[in-house]
């Protein structure tokens, strides 16, 4: 039988057949450069390539948003997902938030997952002022951002009523890409680089339910201010 | 299981010795029911556990209910399982609400009945469940506070005039209909 074979993809530049003399070169500069006797233009790529200039602040942030330590803290049916989200099929390790920690003197950041009872927020609130400097918290599905489906006398309607809360997740419970997805919204977040609403980032600026028209619409002063600063980032 | 002719054995049997302490008998949707008098359900209790031929001495639970509307409108129910027989029977004490139409101070007394501890210690938690929720107060209960609400907890949140709680839920689409609604 005749097997037909192709190459399925180019060759990287690497890979790249090279003359001698490219190669002979390419030696020569190494050789120089290990020596020290790099100059002139040739010195000038050889140091822009390889050194970047920041701040201090930028590189920390950078540094802790990749290396996130959260809190073992389950609080209901939202921390099964929690909990997949660190199995092999989720993978919280690639984004560096692997290592739960079970104390919180040793972790920035703390998923509240679940509906948080007027029992357990006092509970909760204490467990967030022991975690140390600088911490983020994440309200986790629907319960822990509004009271969710449990509006009654035992369930606090919104955990930022008793602490403060980063990133809220919608979903009942979320999906684990969900809270991926929160998660590294947050890690933007503290890199000083949030993301801009969804409706400036899909240019989807004038869809707002009162911006569509109708009878009674008419939107509120804080609105109307939220609406023409967007604009204005829009047309500039 | 007594059927409806047995049930009613049980109430001549249990009131010979305590005139009165079955008030009456239901039998609805195959379960057997006693209606105790509140004041001798201990006595009711006693006389199924320990009576030869009867010997239902698992509390497989013990709740209280709110029935409002109707008169007398608590309850507390006793359900009792015979575990070598497999069969059940029930116990119901029917308490008046003393806050019923009071004001001031009065408005605040609660509905009463003798704890079952010492026939079956499993009561301890779920009459302090029922006293929780219901405001059912058990005499001679040993440590009779709240168990699942805070302990500072005001009110009793299962009975049917309180109030359900929550927040009034409105969306950005109200937003025209009720500005200012989040202050």
């Amino acid at each position: 039988m005749e097997v037909e074979r192709r190459k399925i993809r180019a060759l990287s530049p690497l890979d790249q057949p090279r003359t001698p003399e490219d190669l002979r070169s390419r030696q020569l500069r190494a050789r120089d450069i290990l020596r020290g006797e790099l100059e002139g233009a040739d010195l000038e790529q050889y140091v822009e390539e390889r050194v970047m200039t920041t701040t201090l602040d930028k590189v920390l942030n950078v540094a802790r948003a990749n290396s996130m330590f959260p809190l073992t803290f389950g609080l209901a049916c939202c921390a099964i997902e929690m909990m997949s989200m660190v199995t092999s099929r989720y993978d919280i390790a690639r984004f560096g938030a692997e290592a739960f920690r079970a104390s919180p003197r040793q972790a920035d950041m703390i998923i509240l997952s679940g509906r948080v009872s007027i029992k357990m927020a006092p509970v909760v609130r204490r467990v967030y002022d022991q975690m140390l400097e600088p911490k983020w918290a994440l309200a986790m599905g629907a319960c822990s951002s509004s009271g969710g489906m449990f509006s009654n006398y035992a369930v606090v309607q919104g955990a930022d009523k008793f602490m403060p809360v980063d990133i809220h997740i919608p979903g009942c419970p979320p999906r684990p890409e969900a809270l991926l997805h929160g998660f590294t919204k947050l890690q933007r977040m503290i890199q000083g680089n949030p993301d801009p609403g969804w409706r400036r980032r899909y240019n989807a600026i004038g869809t707002e339910e009162w911006a569509r028209g109708g009878p009674a619409s008419k939107p509120s002063p804080e609105a109307a201010e939220a609406y023409r600063r967007a604009r204005e980032l829009v047309d500039a | 299981m007594p059927d409806a002719p047995g049930l009613e054995l049980i109430r001549q049997q249990i009131n010979e010795r305590n005139a009165d302490a079955v008030l009456d008998t239901t039998f609805e949707h195959d379960q057997p029911a006693l209606i105790a008098d509140p004041g001798q359900v201990l006595a009711v209790l006693r006389w199924l556990r320990d009576e030869p031929g009867q010997q239902y001495r698992f509390l497989s639970s013990l709740h209280a209910a709110d029935y409002l509307p109707a008169e007398p409108r608590f309850a507390v129910h006793y359900e009792l399982l015979n575990m070598p027989r497999v069969e059940r029977v029930r116990v119901k004490a029917l308490l008046g609400d003393p806050a019923a139409g009071e004001n001031g101070a009065a408005a605040a007394a609660l509905p009463e009945i003798d704890s079952c501890v010492e026939l079956f210690p499993t009561a301890e938690f779920q009459e302090r469940e029922a006293y929780d929720f219901f405001g059912i107060v058990f005499r001679g209960h040993p440590d009779l506070r709240r168990i699942l609400m805070p302990e500072d907890y005001v009110g009793w949140p299962q009975r049917r005039d309180f109030p359900i709680g929550g927040e009034p839920v409105l969306f950005t689409k109200d937003e025209p209909d009720s500005p200012g609604w989040y202050e």
